[in-house]
């Protein structure tokens, strides 16, 4: 008993290196555990981008590259589908209802959407969330368009704002689509998804601002003023994808196959989870490394903790000499010193845990209004359990080395009490 | 101590070679030798702290070098009790819980206390006995004490649980001449009534005085230096 309170007692007398070992170990941990929850919340919310549409179909292609044009909004399609294909796809018994998507267009690096107002009733995201406007209302008419939050926020608009669609996807357009200037009638709600960053518009505005044009370039002497094209039939010719819903989920693998044997043109549909899967595959080195980097942290500060119990070891010279004279054995010295280093680790990997769990109480929150990414407020996964385990036994395991060097010196330090 | 050679590992290599020297029960011993000399090499011996090379160190019948080195700590526990030079108490340690330490090591000297009171009451009485107050200081730090009351303080643990042997390492070089004139007379009356041997070493002959025998180191080892 006295053996442990004069341990205790000798702990806190060197109080602030102590503290300090504790802090660096709790700020590892914290790191360690938060990178973990990132991670498997940035994981969620990727998985999470798409969710309620049954097959995603697009030109033939495979179906990472459709994903991400599709709902990434990421590179190019090679090619597009007729409006005849799409239709034909529509009427298809077993679909309960579709989005047509057309891309192609840009505004100042942001994406151009153009679709029509059911890609608000039917694109889900997190768990079968809708998408919601924090202002202004739906295109309702044809030079109308819907930005998303991001693009809100960093271009400054607000509802009414006159916008100009640049043809290609470049940041600066060479070309601009300026003789039909589109107004801003809805800003929608930051959702964490590519959402954010598209301006969507109607799939008849995307025919309307091309009509005059032909190979990519207007044609000179054709231009067709912004009034006289609402008076033109403005049915698209192709489209870029389409989501498509069914009136049964069991139905999907036969709706999937229809589509992908279609005689008259090569499509393919994709399922947007088992494609997110595989586009995780991808993208999931960074978690590896990002689990690398946070090990590593913890090591550093196992570290300092080693070199604070072996900067002390010195002046607890005198400490070992008195006790093995009083008859201690060597296994109580290095007991002391390896449990020293195992309460240090223990108490940071404490503090660690704790200030982890209130900072994600008090930030989650805010992550996700700003990030977009829900970090689930969960306990600890049994994953979690065994590291936070394995780095206590990691600290006793570093302290033993300075136990043994301090048994060591208190041998060839005899009868002598050296400080 | 019989044809006991012994080195210390590591240079500058320092070789203590011991023919013969036998310590009666209850004597009071007083070890002159210079500074350098291998005093503290002899109580090491002495105390099971290090082995020899050859020969034995026998102590209350039992051979120190036959024992395992977790048995010679227990030894140690069991029937001695130590007093360094200087910084012999545990910095941060109340005073009551350095005196109590060797309690905490060694079954005999706790039965010994508890036969007759408890042990905190014991220690109470043994630092009264040495010139302490112990209700004013027994709960203060034992870095807040004088390097006089400290040495008092590490005399009240050698002698608690009453240890067959008391082996003291020049534990009066820090104190002045009148304290160590009262220090020794209460470390001699307390080994006295518990019947305890007391081996003190010192290169000061002039304390010589109170001991039962004073043996001069050169003339029962012989010591070598290598230089490096």
């Amino acid at each position: 008993m006295i053996v442990i309170r004069l341990a205790l007692q000798s702990l806190s007398a060197r109080w602030l290196t102590a503290l300090l070992s504790v802090l660096a170990i709790a700020f590892s941990v914290m790191l360690l555990l938060g990178v973990e929850k990132v991670r498997t919340g940035a994981r969620q919310s990727f998985a999470d981008t798409i969710s309620g549409t049954d097959l995603i179909v697009g030109a033939r292609t495979g179906s990472v590259q459709l994903l991400l044009y599709s709902v990434f909004r990421i590179g190019n399609a090679t090619n597009n589908i007729t409006w005849k294909s799409y239709t034909d796809i529509a009427s298809h018994p077993d679909v309960a209802w579709t989005v047509p998507m057309s891309l192609g267009d840009s505004h100042k690096g942001f994406r151009v959407l153009g679709t029509t107002p059911d890609y608000f009733e039917h694109y889900r995201y997190r768990s079968g969330n809708k998408l919601t406007l924090s202002e202004g209302k739906v295109f309702s008419d044809l030079f109308d368009a819907v930005i998303g939050a991001d693009v809100a926020a960093s271009l400054g608009y607000s509802v009414g704002d006159k916008i100009v669609i640049g043809h290609g996807l470049g940041s600066v357009s060479f070309l601009e689509h300026d003789d039909k200037p589109f107004r801003v009638s809805g800003i929608l709600r930051k959702t964490g998804t590519p959402v954010d960053r598209t301006v969507h518009v109607g799939l008849k505005a995307i025919e309307a601002i091309h009509i005059d044009w032909q190979q990519g370039t207007p044609v000179p002497g054709q231009s067709i003023s912004a009034e006289d094209v609402r008076k033109l039939d403005l049915k698209p010719q192709a489209i870029t994808a389409a989501l498509i819903g069914l009136k049964s989920r069991l139905a999907v693998f036969r709706v999937q196959r229809a589509i992908n044997e279609y005689p008259q043109e090569p499509l393919s549909a994709v399922l947007p989870g088992a494609a997110l899967q595989e586009l995780w595959g991808l993208v999931g080195v960074a978690e590896t490394a990002l689990g690398a980097v946070s090990a590593m942290v913890v090591a550093t500060a196992l570290l300092g903790m080693i070199t604070m119990i072996l900067t002390t070891l010195n002046e607890r010279r005198r400490e070992m000499a008195i006790l093995r004279s009083v008859g201690a054995r060597p296994v109580t010295v290095l007991g002391l010193l390896a449990t020293e280093a195992g309460v240090l680790t223990l108490a940071g990997v404490l503090l660690g845990t704790i200030l982890l769990y209130l900072v994600l109480a008090i930030a989650r929150p805010l992550i996700d209004q700003y990030y977009g990414l829900n970090i689930a407020l969960s306990a600890p996964t049994a994953w979690e359990f065994t590291t936070l385990a394995a780095i206590v036994l990691a600290g006793i395991v570093a302290g033993l080395g300075p136990a043994i060097l301090a048994y060591r010196r208190s041998l060839a330090d005899g009868m002598t009490v050296r400080v | 101590m019989r044809d006991v050679v012994f080195t210390w590992p590591g240079r500058p290599r320092f070789t203590m070679s011991i023919d013969e020297f036998t310590v009666e029960r209850g004597e009071r011993l007083l070890l002159i030798g210079p500074s350098g000399g291998g005093k503290s090499t002899l109580l090491s011996l002495l105390a099971g702290i290090v082995t020899p090379d050859d020969g034995s160190v026998e102590i209350l019948g039992t051979n120190l070098s036959q024992l395992s080195p977790a048995a010679r700590d227990q030894f140690r526990a069991e029937h001695f009790g130590i007093i360094f030079q200087m910084f012999n108490l545990l910095p941060y340690g109340t005073v009551i819980d350095n005196v109590l330490l060797p309690l905490s090591f060694s079954k005999s000297r706790r039965d010994n206390v508890e036969r007759n009171s408890s042990a905190a009451g014991q220690a109470a009485r043994l630092l009264a006995s040495l010139g302490l107050q112990p209700e004013q200081i027994a709960k203060h730090r034992a870095s807040s004490l004088s390097v006089g009351q400290q040495q008092r303080v590490a005399a009240a643990r050698a002698l608690i649980g009453g240890p067959e042997l008391i082996v003291a390492d020049e534990p009066t070089s820090s104190l002045d001449r009148i304290s160590q004139q009262e220090f020794l007379e209460l470390l001699f009356n307390d080994a006295g009534k518990a019947g305890s041997t007391l081996i003190m070493v010192s290169h000061d002959e002039t304390l010589a005085s109170d001991f039962t025998r004073v043996v001069h180191l050169d003339d029962i080892a012989k010591t070598e230096r290598e230089q490096s």
